[in-house]
């Protein structure tokens, strides 16, 4: 064990001070000190994108940072997005075009395509391929994903 | 799967960086994106018993020109290299290499002095920094001292930087006039480790015959691949099929791939002799732009 550290930041909208062991990913301070368990853990490597979240508005693996280094920053986890009752246009879109089955990687997508449509509000089908290269969904085939986010783009531009 | 214990220091001046480093030597092991060195504390394949977190230390990251260098500030990230107007402008073969590094969630978190300084074999910007002749900067408490990117990979995960150094800055020189570039590689599925990569370069005569060439390969040895002897084929030549073919096969003389579950050595190979011709018509066409 280390001693551990304050720590400060804004998460989805709210400050946060609390204190971590140096060696505490940020995924893992986000889920089990924070409660929010939309950002998922899947191959704490960086390959899977399940965690993805943003930092200061950009798309981040939350499991390849240390919570310490998000002092100072600005947290949006999926749970930013929507609720069940109100959901994100994104999230509508991928529950209108079936883009999801399990939804374990869900969030990681969402969070990856929020800032990419505000970037790209028209992508092509090649491009939406290559923005989520960086997310694995081991269920639906990608097929549905990228109406999904074809979908997303239509309703945003309309 | 979570990391061994630490020490951790966040300074927020390369003085403060410098002087731990001085203090610890070794064991003060730098984090600059982390997005190579948390993955492998996370396995704990590394146990560093201290970090340096360099992320704080904002006078490295920058990108400025120095007379016709392009200078780039180790901590400088992948995403704002690949957003940068002078990286575009004055180092095109640069810019087009950086958007093949991983994912877009990884380049911004990755720096450009992270990937050199960890020198994995089959990163990206390694090769291009040899293929441009870049030139890195070692600071110290001490001082500071320049050294080729040819001397700097010294083999798998291995550069020259001293126990009390840290990689701070990259200088790419201007290419010469009349020179075409070209980055490929073939990856399984895009961000993922290229199979085999190469960064080619070509400078035209004023007759349009090759001046000079250089052709560096990734994941193919031990480090940046500089088959010097397929690029002094081309000198004097005209790029055609013929001489690029040639040089593709001098080419995969000089690498000595090790093969994977998802490639074996011949099929390494193979991919080096095909991306060689492909990356020689490109370059040999923006020189031809170029001229």
């Amino acid at each position: 064990m280390t001693d551990s550290l304050k720590l400060h930041f804004t998460i989805n909208g709210q400050e946060h001070h609390g204190e971590a062991e140096p060696r505490l990913l940020l995924v893992d301070y986000i889920r089990h000190h924070l409660g929010l368990t939309g950002s998922h853990v899947g191959c704490e490597h960086g390959v899977c994108g399940a965690c993805t979240i943003l930092l200061d508005g950009q798309p981040v693996r939350s499991c390849l940072m240390f919570a310490v280094q998000a002092n100072g920053r600005e947290i949006r986890t999926v749970e930013s997005l929507g609720t069940p009752e109100a959901m994100h246009l994104l999230q509508e879109a991928f529950h209108a075009a079936h883009g999801l089955q399990c939804g374990f990687c869900t969030p990681g997508f969402l969070m990856t395509l929020v800032p990419y449509l505000e970037e790209h509000p028209n992508p092509s089908e090649d491009e939406i391929r290559h923005a989520i290269s960086g997310n694995i969904c081991r269920c639906t085939g990608y097929q549905h994903i990228v109406d999904a986010i074809v979908l997303a783009a239509q309703k945003m531009n309309a | 799967m979570k990391p061994a214990p630490f020490e951790y220091h966040a300074p927020d001046s390369l003085e403060a960086a410098l002087a731990l480093r001085a203090e610890h030597g070794d064991e003060a092991k730098a984090l600059a994106g982390g997005q190579s060195l948390i993955p492998a504390m996370n396995f704990r394949i590394a146990q560093p018993a201290l970090l340096v977190d360099l992320n704080g230390v904002d006078e490295l990251r920058f990108i400025r020109m120095e007379g016709d260098e392009l200078r780039i500030g180790a901590m400088t990230t992948q995403n704002t290299l690949e957003r940068s107007e002078l990286a575009a402008k004055h180092q095109p073969l640069l810019f087009e290499t950086v958007p093949f590094v991983a994912h877009p969630q990884i380049r911004n978190r990755g720096t450009l002095g992270g990937s050199i300084a960890h020198a994995d074999p089959a990163a990206e910007l390694p090769v291009a920094a040899v293929a441009l002749d870049a030139r890195m900067k070692a600071q110290s408490v001490d001082g500071e001292r320049w050294i080729p990117a040819k001397q700097f990979f010294q083999g798998f995960f291995t550069v020259d930087l001293q126990p009390n150094e840290y990689l701070t800055e990259i200088a790419f020189p201007a290419m010469p006039p009349r020179t075409g570039w070209s980055f490929m590689e073939v990856a399984r599925r895009h961000g993922d480790y290229a199979m085999c990569g190469v960064a080619a370069r070509v400078t035209l005569d004023g007759k349009g015959k090759c001046k000079a060439a250089r052709l560096v390969y990734l994941n193919v040895g031990e480090g940046p691949v500089d088959a010097e002897g397929a690029a002094a084929l081309l000198v004097g030549e005209k790029i055609t099929p013929e001489s690029s073919a040639a040089a593709a096969e001098k080419a995969s003389a000089e690498i000595s791939p090790f093969g994977s579950v998802h490639a074996s050595p011949e099929y390494q190979t193979h991919l080096a002799r095909v991306l060689t011709k492909r990356a020689l018509r490109r370059a040999h066409e923006r020189a031809q732009a170029a001229s």
